[in-house]
């Protein structure tokens, strides 16, 4: 296995927007693995939503700049299984029939991680060799596995194994492999569908002991929370959070300077 | 029937508040589902199975003229009739024909998709016959006038009281939800007179053996074997995709069917017609016809949709089916349901008619997952919708702001900026901190939408505080 040193966020277009508290704990945990993290600041959104709402055109415009932006990084880590899939397994398809970009995206394809399967492959050891501070209380979550992490990357039991290397203890609901009703433009053009089979996932969710729902996928996570109502005593979590959170928010590490712009 | 998206999402509104339908539809879906789960877990090499029939069903459609010629020249030496029709026009012109010049007024029919797909019972009527379907679940919605909701049971969102009810209707005698065994019993005593008394019997096919001109019909309730003996002709309407071109085939085919749509290792009754009574038979029809009904098929052949010819129409699909389970199959507004039928309704019928379906889907991929032929239905639905967008079909609206969303994203410092408004923009919508849309604005429906963060992580980054 090839020692990374250096590696890129691409922080998803979610995170960045509505909930950057992924993002910070996406940097904590790859920082206090032995990373050093940049976050290339022209990054915007993978192209995604567009390629999935049958926009090739503009999809495979994203794809391009985005393919170019991260080319330079030995790995690329995303705290979103979706937007991985979409990089790894979409973008060569979407640039194939041009040399130029095809060889380019194929590139940053082999090298783009889901969070957990990146800390699973290059750090193995990390979060087992930490110090834990979680309560008792804490420590119960129900996991949620996004579809597309799960079903296109295959990736189940990397984010099991590293919230079980945190100290977390996992009370799998009935089906944690049911989709949670996001699917992008879907959420909004069938609304009524959409929030029907998060009700379901949440009521899921609810039947287990425990309190939290943790997901690796931010559109999961920001679909789950729109339909929590106060009432329901669930939270959902983001994996990187519930893992900053496990080893203790803030303690040594080195901060970006910034640039000041 | 068409399924525009407000169409679909009226009729699964309708769906999602019938606590009833819900009940019956998740119950029947989970338990099909994890039979089908243990069936396929207790056969070893189930996955190089599904490989090796994936293989055996595209070898199959690349070479589709020439196994169906075969078929046809051995079901003629057996002494069957074939007919070819290219639409559901001719393919019920072909049937209505038949029962013209045999006097036929009433005909048994067992459970068939490609008749519900080209409405033959309407022009059975039309012509003066009388159809009557005998498997009990298309009974069922038969009495009850609906389409089916589900590709192998067709009356799954009925539940026993809905059926008691239609079968007192029916029969005029008290009917007792809580004993089943009495409604079957009531059943079979009202249908087993409409065997005997059909003039034709009319039947689908599960798959066709090029080898020796036969056609396979599988059921639990024994109603195919009476459809395809005691009447003195037979129709078998079926697609030109579902053939096998040797026994050996329809074998691995048969094994993976039933496993497939109900977890059964077999179904019960496994029929299979070759030609009409020989003389020395007890039994069986003077006349057998078979339809191969093409209906927008061979226009896949070559297409980039041609995997979808692979399928069998067991079902498996619409059990895992996040969408399906709450939508239900009226919302599909086509016999075909699920994820199978959002991809073949718009193939077959219409992309147009059927707008809606391709994005009837959250594209979670479980349908793969237990597809027999491992048909990649999320890959087709993906490029359903970019065709949608290709041929004007998509609404101008969606579009505009598509492409002024990707128009943003590709200029980060104008992605920037307009996300800046947006900050600002939303501040009259917070409360406590959360985005407060008032109803007739949240194209979430009773979703809450996330409200834009103080600070993007970008800007965290920017300012040093990362």
């Amino acid at each position: 296995m090839t020692d990374i040193k250096r590696i890129a966020l691409f922080v998803t277009c979610i995170v960045d927007q509505t909930m950057p508290e992924v993002g910070v704990a996406t940097v904590r945990l790859l920082r206090r693995a032995g990373f050093e993290v940049d976050f290339p600041q022209a990054q915007t959104c993978c192209g995604q939503p567009f390629f999935n709402s049958g926009y090739r055109d503009q999809a495979r415009d994203l794809a391009r700049r985005t393919v170019e932006l991260l080319d330079p990084y030995e790995a690329i880590v995303l705290p979103s299984g979706s937007c991985t899939a979409m990089i790894r397994l979409e973008y060569p398809h979407l640039l194939e029939g041009n040399p130029r970009w095809y060889y380019a995206a194929k590139r940053v394809a082999a090298k783009t991680y889901e969070l957990s399967e990146f800390l699973g492959k290059f750090a193995p050891d990390f979060l087992n060799n930490e110090q834990l501070a979680m309560s008792n209380e804490q420590v119960a979550i129900t996991y949620h596995d996004s579809c597309h992490m799960n079903r296109m990357l295959g990736i189940k039991d990397a984010p099991r194994t590293a919230l079980a290397a945190a100290g977390y203890e996992i009370d799998d609901m009935t089906e944690s492999d049911r989709c949670c009703g996001f699917g992008g433009l879907f959420s909004i053009k069938m609304p009524e569908v959409s929030n029907a089979m998060t009700a379901e996932k949440i009521r899921q969710g609810k039947e287990t002991a425990v309190h939290t729902i943790v997901t690796a996928d931010p559109g999961c996570l920001m679909q789950m929370r729109g339909m929590v109502q106060e009432g329901d005593g669930v939270e959902v979590k983001h994996l990187a959070v519930a893992l900053d959170e496990a080893l203790g928010r803030g303690a040594g590490e080195q901060g970006n300077k910034g640039d000041g712009r | 029937m068409t399924a525009t998206v407000s169409e679909f999402r009226e009729r699964a509104t309708v769906a999602i508040a019938d606590v009833r339908l819900q009940t019956a539809l998740e119950g029947a879906t989970g338990r099909f589902a994890a039979s089908r789960e243990a069936a396929l877990a207790e056969l070893p090499w189930a996955d190089e199975l599904r490989d090796h029939f994936k293989a055996m069903r595209a070898a199959t459609l690349a070479n589709l003229a020439a196994h169906l010629e075969t078929f046809e020249r051995n079901a003629l030496a057996a002494g069957a009739q074939v007919h070819w029709a290219q639409d559901g026009a001719e393919a019920c012109a072909i049937v209505t024909e038949i029962a013209r010049r045999r006097g036929v007024t009433l005909a048994a029919k067992s459970k068939s998709m490609a008749t519900e797909e080209i409405h033959l019972n309407a022009a059975l009527a039309e012509a003066g016959v009388r159809p009557v379907e005998t498997d009990l679940g298309e009974w069922i919605i038969q009495l009850a006038k609906e389409p089916p909701s589900h590709i192998i049971a067709p009356a799954i969102h009925k539940t026993k009281e809905q059926v008691a009810e239609l079968f007192e209707r029916e029969s005029g005698r008290p009917q007792s939800a809580d004993d089943i065994p009495a409604l079957t019993a009531e059943a079979r005593r009202m249908l087993r007179e409409q065997f005997l008394a059909a003039g034709m019997g009319i039947s689908g096919g599960n798959v066709m053996v090029a080898e020796t001109g036969s056609v396979v019909l599988v059921t639990n309730e024994g109603n195919g074997r009476m459809v395809t003996t005691a009447p003195p002709v037979h129709v078998a309407v079926i697609g030109i995709e579902k053939i096998a071109p040797a026994w050996d085939d329809a074998a691995v085919w048969l094994s993976l069917l039933a496993r497939s749509a109900t977890g059964q290792p077999m179904s019960i009754y496994t029929t299979v017609v070759t030609g009409p009574r020989r003389e020395a038979d007890p039994d069986g029809p003077e006349e057998v016809h078979v339809v191969l009904l093409d209906n927008g098929r061979s226009h896949l052949l070559g297409s980039k949709y041609e995997e979808v010819l692979q399928c069998i129409r067991c079902g498996a699909c619409l059990n895992v089916c996040p969408v399906y389970r709450e939508a239900g199959g009226h919302a599909y507004g086509s016999p075909y349901s699920g994820p199978i039928g959002a991809v073949i309704s718009p193939l077959l019928f219409g992309l147009d008619k059927y707008a809606a379906l391709p994005h009837a889907s959250s594209l979670c991929g479980a349908c793969k997952d237990v597809c027999p032929a491992r048909i990649d239905l999320p890959r087709m639905l993906l490029e359903l919708r970019a065709d949608l967008v290709e041929q004007g079909l998509a609404p101008t609206k969606e579009g505009a702001m598509e492409k002024a969303a990707a128009f943003a994203l590709r200029y980060d410092k104008l992605w920037r900026v307009v996300t800046g408004l947006g900050r600002v923009g939303q501040r009259p919508l917070l409360k406590n901190g959360k985005l407060q849309v008032p109803d007739q604005f949240n194209p979430a429906g009773e979703r809450q939408l996330p409200s834009l963060a103080k600070k993007s992580f970008h800007d965290l980054w920017r300012d040093g505080e990362v």
